[in-house]
């Protein structure tokens, strides 16, 4: 159906894809690198917007799952390029897809501990413990000396995904491209569900959705480890891309900067984390090339945003959101 | 372990509480009154320090240099307030969350604009330096009691602002209940600005008193913001009295925390092992804390009643 | 008649400046110029152009860019210089994490790389590359000398750095010099702002010396704290504890404190003279440690751009490889890692006309190499 907002998110996937294709045509691959960024930034917040747009949980540790993902791809790779075992005698994998299904699993384990406990609070408490458990992976992770520590972890070489050189930056885009895509459809998918139905009510209002026999806490609580998975599959693109994977990815400005690509974008919105990926990466970009002090500006913009464009770019181009 | 040792790092346990207890106090204040999360808190904070470090060089007197950040920080905080923040009070946190995440970007590279890329010089008054001798023969630097002394005196304050004046109580009735205030006539946009700069005064004061015992530097806010959140979460969000008892919690854990595990991992492991490890333990054990805290009493120790 | 002498010696002296057949050449500097660490890009910029500026080729391009202390934008920006502004030599990089995240990949890429301070042991040992030089120095090496020094003077140590791997090379340096008896051994926190309780734990070793590495803003708490403190165990460490940046925030509490450097403000040479006057009339300040790397590295640049062009790399590299250059810190040539061999020395903080800086005590090091250029197999 052709709405309003279907036009407009039809045309930032279409945008998404035509730029860095054209980029590419042009000679600079940088830009597909820049596009291949906003992808993956994308797909972290959309993690993120499935627990905090559809379920209302301001999560202000997701940080953490990002950076468990990245860890994942990392350390898989060291071991494998060194040709030394893990624990347990396992081998390491350069093979994306395996690093992909253990990123999502640790993450999954993780988001379970985490969440148990924090969905047992709400409101600012939730926000609060969510952040003190991402301190704590992040701190963890600084002080573990066999990954790099401060200093982090290099990949060196990209790892692999079958069918296609990932060392050629328009490849990695476009599994990357492909992985948002997919990423979207399930977060429709979600929404449409009868589990993405509970999931807002709860949000909306709690007792009634307790009335019906729901139980809030553990829908709360699902939704939190597909929201950790997704993002934490994120994670594990983007420490490929960089080839480098450091506690930074853990921090919490990360996680602050993930809040505040689903609100640039427009939240609870399908496509509200790429817009505001895109939106933030090409501020970012932009104003860095003008100025030293484009932290400044960025500041004012998204203050600006946030008093004066509620809703987001999306709320923006596509009007109030539909509910359904 | 000595006598001393134990002694003195128990006060120094107390000193980080009381300067967490005077960041907390403000961002507990502001939440419990205006509902709303203050990240900027952290640079008002910065604020406070960099007002001291620019009067007290100029002057050159600490004391000025002092008034000043309360003063500058208190301006601050009401200018934003009135610019930005009032429009925040309907909004829902994360909006809230987000706009005080671009004022940090603003103060932080806003204060390099003015003051340069490098740290500044801020040094304790001539009156509080050296040290006393406290019982077992330990040695502990004024100043730093001079801090506790400061805390101790502003949780007075507090208490008796709150518990005893007519403030206090359109405050205290603010936490409750906000729409009745409003509607019994009470004029809550002034309320609110005098609530938000007594609470940026009180983080400038710490940022100007911690100032001068470590360094001047944008982005000092920032780790002490994330502590003072712990500490009100631990205490109950909009109470002072759990600002009070959350900051001394964590001051001493954190404090004692740095100094015992590496002490008692080394009974295991090789000193530098110990070391690296049970500086890595002392790290998260705030967090780990505030997490026990909050599975037991998902709203803190000391849970203002609400309607 | 006139035009024609004028275009003569302008010939002549382009000519006699060597520059004559300067090839036009790139170069990337990626540093840190916003945030709390923005003092060591800053200075590194700085000095790095004041050798730019001073040479007047004009065929050398520099662009410079922000790395806000974060490795994503490090790589990122390091990217976009390789491919999109097409550079032909990266430098500027301060911290070792972001060091490691940008150099494997720009060496595999083809780019050359000069460092201007951040110099892991991974990259001088195993992890060495034809690509990638260093024109500061080893991370162990201001540490190592300090550890010589205190093995000759005290007997019994208490040693403190952060906890992560900068930190803990720092002590593995310092403990491969120094053989005495430690009164402690400590770990603190990154970005640690208050040390009150280290401070009583020295107090209480029974320590006769202390040594510390808390760079930047971390130095400043810790110095000042311990000033107040009252504890009079005298305090060393490598020079970033107490290079020209910090000191003026660090005030009169660092006064007497010993440290390690290959250069202090006043040297007696004639190059060190001069490059001090020219900095400080071109920037108004004093230049720190930094500033005279990154001066070395652009120095090492533009004599290698002189004779070979950048597109034939292994004749800019053998150019590199010579050293030929004058730097201010004396003694200067290179490793079989490519790293620097140079002297090392103690210096003292004291006040000269009121100003707080580095005083030379004397030579620790001659011609100090570094302990993992047996691992590199160039």
């Amino acid at each position: 159906m052709l709405t309003r907002e279907n036009t407009v998110n039809l045309v930032l996937a279409l945008l998404l894809l035509v730029a860095p294709l054209a980029a590419n045509a042009f000679g600079q691959p940088f830009y597909v690198t820049l596009a291949t960024r906003i992808a993956i930034l994308a797909l972290a917040a959309l993690g993120l917007n499935l627990a905090l747009g559809l379920g209302g949980l301001v999560s202000f540790g997701h940080a953490a799952f990002f950076g468990i993902g990245g860890y994942a791809a990392g350390i898989l790779s060291s071991h494998a390029l060194s040709y030394e075992p893990m624990m347990f005698g396992l081998p390491g994998t350069v093979q994306m897809p395996v690093i992909w299904i253990v990123a999502v699993i640790a993450a999954g384990l993780v988001a379970l501990a985490i969440g148990a406990i924090s969905l047992r609070t709400s409101g600012v408490y939730f926000i609060m413990i969510t952040l003190a458990f991402a301190q704590m992976v992040y701190y963890f992770a600084i002080s573990w000396p066999a990954y790099g520590g401060e200093d982090g972890l290099s990949i060196l070489v990209r790892n692999q995904f079958p069918g296609t050189n990932t060392m050629k930056p328009l490849s990695f885009f476009l599994v990357c491209y492909g992985v948002l895509l997919a990423g979207i459809a399930l977060f429709a998918l979600i929404r449409a569900s009868r589990f993405g139905a509970a999931l807002q009510a709860a949000r909306q209002n709690e007792t009634r959705v307790a009335t019906v026999g729901i139980h809030p806490y553990r829908i709360r609580l699902t939704g939190f480890v597909i929201s950790a998975m997704i993002t934490s599959l994120a994670g594990a693109l983007y420490a490929d891309l960089n080839r480098f994977v450091s506690p930074s990815m853990l921090s919490w400005h990360m996680s602050g900067e993930l809040i505040v690509l689903i609100i640039l974008g427009g939240t609870g919105r399908l496509f509200g984390p790429l817009a505001g990926a895109a939106l933030y990466v090409a501020f970012e970009f932009a104003l860095g090339g003008l100025t030293e002090r484009w932290q400044f500006f960025l500041g004012l913009i998204l203050l600006g945003v946030v008093l004066f464009a509620r809703g987001g770019l999306l709320g923006l181009l596509a009007g109030k959101a539909k509910h359904g | 372990m000595t006598l001393a040792l134990a002694l003195e790092q128990l006060l120094n346990g107390i000193q980080l509480g009381v300067m967490l207890f005077l960041m907390a106090a403000g961002l507990t204040l502001i939440f419990g009154v205006m509902g709303l999360i203050n990240l900027a808190h952290g640079s008002l904070y910065m604020v406070g320090a960099f007002a001291c470090a620019a009067v007290a060089a100029w002057t050159g007197s600490f004391w000025l240099g002092l008034i000043a950040s309360l003063a500058c920080a208190a301006a601050a905080g009401a200018i934003v307030e009135l610019a930005v923040i009032r429009r925040l009070y309907d909004r829902d946190h994360l909006d809230q969350v987000l706009a005080t995440f671009a004022l940090i970007l603003i103060f932080s590279e806003g204060t390099r604009w003015l003051f340069g890329d490098f740290p500044l010089y801020l040094d304790i008054p001539a009156l509080l330096q050296g040290v006393v001798t406290l019982p077992g023969d330990a040695s502990y630097p004024v100043y730093r009691l001079a801090i506790i002394a400061v805390g101790a005196l502003i949780a007075l304050g507090l208490y008796l602002l709150i518990g005893k004046t007519r403030l206090g109580m359109r405050i205290r009735a603010g936490e409750s209940d906000r729409e009745m205030i409003g509607a019994l006539g009470v004029d809550i946009r002034t309320l609110y600005t005098l609530v938000f700069a007594l609470g940026s005064a009180l983080a400038g004061l710490a940022g100007a008193l911690v100032g001068a015992l470590q360094s001047v530097q944008v982005g000092m806010g920032e780790p002490v913001l994330i502590l003072a959140f712990v500490v009100i979460v631990i205490g109950g969000i909009g109470s002072i009295k759990g600002a009070l008892y959350g900051a001394l919690l964590v001051g001493v854990t954190d404090t004692l925390g740095r100094f015992l595990l590496p002490q008692l991992l080394a009974l295991f492991v090789d000193p530098s092992q110990a070391g690296m490890i049970g500086g890595a333990m002392a790290s998260m054990l705030i967090y780990v804390v505030m997490a026990v805290i909050l599975a037991v009493k998902p709203r803190g120790l000391f849970p203002p009643a609400h309607a | 008649m006139k035009k024609m002498l004028a275009a003569a010696t302008m010939a002549l002296s382009l000519g006699a400046s060597g520059l004559a057949m300067a090839e036009p050449l790139k170069i990337g500097m990626i540093t840190t110029l916003s945030g709390g660490g923005a003092g060591l890009g800053v200075d590194t910029r700085d000095g790095f152009m004041l050798a730019i500026k001073q040479s007047g080729n004009k065929d050398i391009t520099v662009v410079t860019e922000d790395d806000a202390q974060k490795p994503e934008l490090a790589v990122q920006i390091a990217d976009k210089m390789i491919q999109s502004d097409q550079v032909d030599v990266l430098t500027g990089i301060v911290w070792s994490n972001l060091l490691m995240a940008v150099v494997p990949g720009a060496v595999a890429q083809g780019k050359f790389y000069v460092s201007t301070n951040a110099a892991p042991a991974a990259l001088a040992g195993q992890g060495c590359n034809k690509l990638y030089f260093n024109a500061a120095y080893q991370n162990d090496n201001l540490h190592e000398a300090v550890g010589e020094y205190a093995n000759k003077t005290y007997k019994k140590m208490f040693i403190l750095a952060p906890n992560y791997p900068a930190g803990k090379d720092s002590l593995t340096g310092f403990k491969r010099y120094y053989k005495g008896e430690l009164a402690g051994e400590v770990y603190t926190k990154v970005g640690q702002t208050d040390y009150a309780a280290e401070i009583a734990q020295m107090r209480a070793s029974g320590a006769d010396g202390i040594f510390v590495f808390l760079p930047g803003g971390m130095g400043i708490s810790f110095m000042k704290q311990f000033a107040q403190s009252g504890v009079k165990i005298p305090v060393m460490g490598p020079g970033f504890s107490f290079s020209q940046d910090v000191l003026p925030a660090i005030g009169d509490a660092a006064l007497g404190a010993k440290a390690s450097g290959q250069w202090a403000p006043d040297f007696d040479t004639d190059v060190s003279k001069k490059f001090l006057a020219d900095f400080q009339k071109e920037y108004n300040r004093l230049p720190s440690i930094y500033a005279v790397q990154a001066y070395d590295a652009a120095q090492l640049i533009l004599s290698a751009a002189g004779k070979a062009s950048v597109k034939d790399a292994d004749a800019f590299r053998n150019e590199l490889l010579k050293a030929d250059i004058k730097s201010p810190r004396g003694n200067f040539k290179f490793n079989t890692n490519q790293h620097p061999i140079q002297d090392i020395y103690l210096t003292e903080v004291v006040k000269k006309d009121g100003v707080l800086t580095n005083k030379t005590v004397e030579k620790i090091f001659t011609d100090h190499g570094d302990a993992y250029a047996k691992d590199c197999k160039i």
